[in-house]
C-alpha cells in the first residue's frame, strides 16, 4: 500500500525532474507558447517541497491537496490552475486513507484528469497534457512502468497534433511537427510516480 | 539585458514603482499595485492583471479615472488567484469589483478562480473578457480571440464610468461595449527574448517581419518579406476594419511592441490615418506610444474603438496613472 510518505517523495522526485528538464520544457514551451513552462514549473514544484518539508501531511489525499494548493498560489499561467486542480481532485477522491492501493490512485487520477479536461475544456487530441495524462490513468491500472511508458508515448505522440487549446492553438498548422510542452511536463509527473514507486521496492 | 537576474526582475521593476509613484501602494512581496485612496467611497473598482512584460499594462494604469489595482504576474504568466483577491478587498468599497481580464488560458482560469474565491468572502465580483485580436480565428478549434490593445481602452472608459459613479452592472455593461467595438491587429519586425530565456523567442530573421502576432512572443500566422510602413498600416487598418461593425467615429490606438522607436511609430501613426481616410472613417481621438507592449519586441499594433459619444466623453474624462494622464 502507498501511504503519505510515499505520496510525498512522489512529489519530491516530481520536483527533482521538473527541475532536471526545466529548460528543456521551456524550450519546447518557446516553439509553439511563450517560453516559460519549466521556469513556472520549477518555481511551483519548489513551493511544493517546501510546503510538505514544513508540515508533512498524514494521508495520501492531504499531499496532493496540498500540493495541489501551492501549484495554484505559485505558478501562474493556465499550469497553474490546471495541474494544480490535478492533484488537488486526486486527493480528494483518494479522501482521508490512510493509504491506498495503485489501483485506488489510478482511479483518483482518472477524476483528477476529468476536472482538468472540464477546467481547460479540452480533448485527448487537442495537443494539451491531457494527451499524456489519459493514457498514463489506463495503463497505471497495469503498473506503474507502464503507466510511464504510456505518459511518455503519449506525450510524443503530440508532435503531428494540431494544438486546439491554449496559446498553441493560435499558431493554427504551425503548431504541427512540435512536442506538446504540457504533455511533456505532464509525463514527468507520471515517471516521478513510477519512480517513487521502484525506489520503494516493487510493485504496490 | 538590463537586470540583476531573471528571477527578481519583477520585484525589481515593483520596487522601482514604489519608489517612483507613493500615489500608489505597491507590495511587492505579494504583488498587489493599488492606488494610495483605496478603496473610493461609493465608487465601484476595477482590478485587472497579467502577465509582466506588457508595461505600462496593467500597473501603469492604475490611479483616479482607471484601474483601482493591478496584479502583475511572472514575465507572460498570469498572476495567481491570491493576489486579485488580495487586491479586490483592498479596493472594494462596498460597491463591486469589476475584473478586467484579458482572454488567454492562464488568465481566465486564475481570475475564474479568483473570483469564486472573492465571491466566497462576500465581494460582489463582475468580469470583463477582452478579446479583440483579429489575427485568431474565433473559432472551437482555438483558445479564442487574444486580448490586446482593446484592453486600454475598457480599462481607460471603464474607469472613468467607475469614477462618475456608474453601479457595477453599468461599469460592466460599458466594458463590454468598448471590447465588443474594439478590434486589433499586430505586427512583429523582430522576436523577444524573456529574461528567463535570453535568447530570442522564436527566429525572426533581419528582413522579414511576422504578421498576426500577439503579446507574449507567440509567433504570427504568417511570415512575409520586410514590407514598408505604408504596406504595413495598409494590411493591418485593413485587417481591423474588415471585422469591425461599421459606423460612427473611432478612437485608434497606434500602440508600439516595445522595440521600435516613437519616431518609427509616428510615422505609422500618420500612415494609420491615411488608410482610414481613404476607407471613410473619422478619427475622433488618436493615442500613440508603447502602451501594451511585447518586451523588447520590435512592431506596432492598430486597435480601433468605434466610439459613440458618450465613450468619446468617457475617454476625454480626467485620468491620473503614471502612463496615462490627462484633465486634472
Amino acid at each position: 500500500m502507498l501511504d503519505a510518505d510515499f505520496f510525498h517523495r512522489w512529489m519530491i522526485a516530481a520536483a527533482g525532474l521538473v527541475d532536471r528538464d526545466a529548460e528543456h520544457l521551456t524550450e519546447l514551451d518557446s516553439a509553439i507558447g511563450d517560453a516559460d513552462h519549466g521556469s513556472n514549473l520549477r518555481r511551483g514544484f519548489a513551493a511544493v517541497s517546501a510546503a510538505l518539508a514544513k508540515e508533512p501531511p498524514q494521508t495520501p489525499g492531504a499531499v496532493l491537496s496540498l500540493a495541489g494548493r501551492q501549484l495554484i498560489s505559485t505558478v501562474g499561467g493556465a499550469s497553474g490552475p490546471l495541474y494544480g486542480t490535478l492533484l488537488r481532485r486526486t486527493g480528494k477522491a483518494l479522501g482521508g486513507a490512510p493509504a491506498v492501493s495503485r489501483a485506488d490512485l489510478a482511479r483518483a487520477l482518472g477524476e483528477g484528469v476529468a476536472a482538468v479536461s472540464q477546467l481547460g475544456g479540452a480533448q485527448a487530441g487537442d495537443k494539451t497534457m491531457l494527451d499524456a495524462l489519459l493514457p498514463a490513468v489506463d495503463a497505471l491500472g497495469t503498473s506503474f512502468a507502464a503507466g510511464r511508458d504510456a505518459a511518455r508515448a503519449g506525450a510524443e505522440a503530440t508532435v503531428p497534433l494540431r494544438a486546439r487549446k491554449g496559446r498553441a492553438s493560435y499558431l493554427g498548422e504551425r503548431s504541427v511537427g512540435h512536442q506538446d510542452p504540457g504533455a511533456t511536463s505532464a509525463a514527468l509527473l507520471i515517471a516521478a510516480l513510477a519512480d517513487t514507486a521502484e525506489t520503494a521496492g516493487g510493485e504496490a | 539585458m538590463l537586470i540583476n537576474v531573471p528571477e527578481t526582475v519583477v520585484a525589481d521593476a515593483l520596487r522601482g514603482m514604489a519608489a517612483s509613484h507613493p500615489e500608489l501602494t505597491v507590495d511587492v512581496e505579494n504583488r498587489v499595485v493599488v492606488r494610495r485612496d483605496a478603496p473610493v467611497a461609493g465608487k465601484v473598482a476595477l482590478v485587472s492583471g497579467g502577465g509582466s512584460g506588457h508595461e505600462p499594462l496593467h500597473a501603469g494604469f492604475v490611479g483616479p479615472g482607471m484601474l483601482s489595482a493591478a496584479c502583475p504576474g511572472e514575465v507572460f504568466t498570469s498572476p495567481v488567484p491570491d493576489q486579485m483577491v488580495r487586491a479586490a478587498a483592498a479596493v472594494d468599497s462596498g460597491e463591486g469589483v469589476l475584473f478586467v481580464v484579458k482572454n488567454y488560458t492562464g488568465d481566465v482560469l486564475n481570475f475564474e478562480m479568483a473570483a469564486e474565491l472573492a465571491d466566497e468572502e462576500g465581494l460582489r465580483i463582475e468580469q470583463v473578457l477582452v478579446d479583440d485580436d483579429v489575427a485568431v480565428t474565433d473559432s472551437l478549434y482555438t483558445a479564442g480571440r487574444r486580448g490586446t490593445g482593446a484592453t486600454l481602452f475598457v480599462e481607460k472608459i471603464a474607469g472613468a464610468a467607475a469614477d462618475e459613479g456608474a453601479p457595477l452592472d453599468r461599469v460592466a455593461a460599458i466594458a463590454r461595449r468598448v471590447n465588443e467595438s474594439s478590434r486589433s491587429f499586430g505586427v512583429a519586425l523582430s522576436s523577444v527574448t524573456t529574461p528567463a530565456k535570453g535568447s530570442p523567442t522564436f527566429d525572426l530573421p533581419a528582413g522579414e517581419l511576422e504578421l498576426g502576432i500577439g503579446i507574449h512572443g507567440e509567433p504570427g500566422r504568417e511570415r512575409r518579406a520586410m514590407m514598408t510602413s505604408r504596406e504595413i498600416a495598409d494590411f493591418a487598418v485593413n485587417a481591423v476594419l474588415d471585422d469591425l461593425r461599421p459606423g460612427g467615429p473611432v478612437l485608434a490606438l497606434v500602440n508600439g511592441m516595445g522595440g521600435t522607436p516613437l519616431l518609427e511609430l509616428y510615422g505609422f501613426g500618420a500612415e494609420v490615418h491615411r488608410v482610414l481616410r481613404e476607407r471613410g472613417v473619422v478619427v475622433a481621438r488618436t493615442l500613440v506610444g508603447n502602451y501594451v507592449t511585447s518586451l523588447d519586441m520590435a512592431g506596432c499594433s492598430v486597435t480601433l474603438c468605434r466610439a459613440d459619444e458618450e465613450l468619446v466623453r468617457l475617454w476625454d474624462a480626467p485620468v491620473e496613472t503614471p502612463a496615462l494622464r490627462w484633465g486634472r
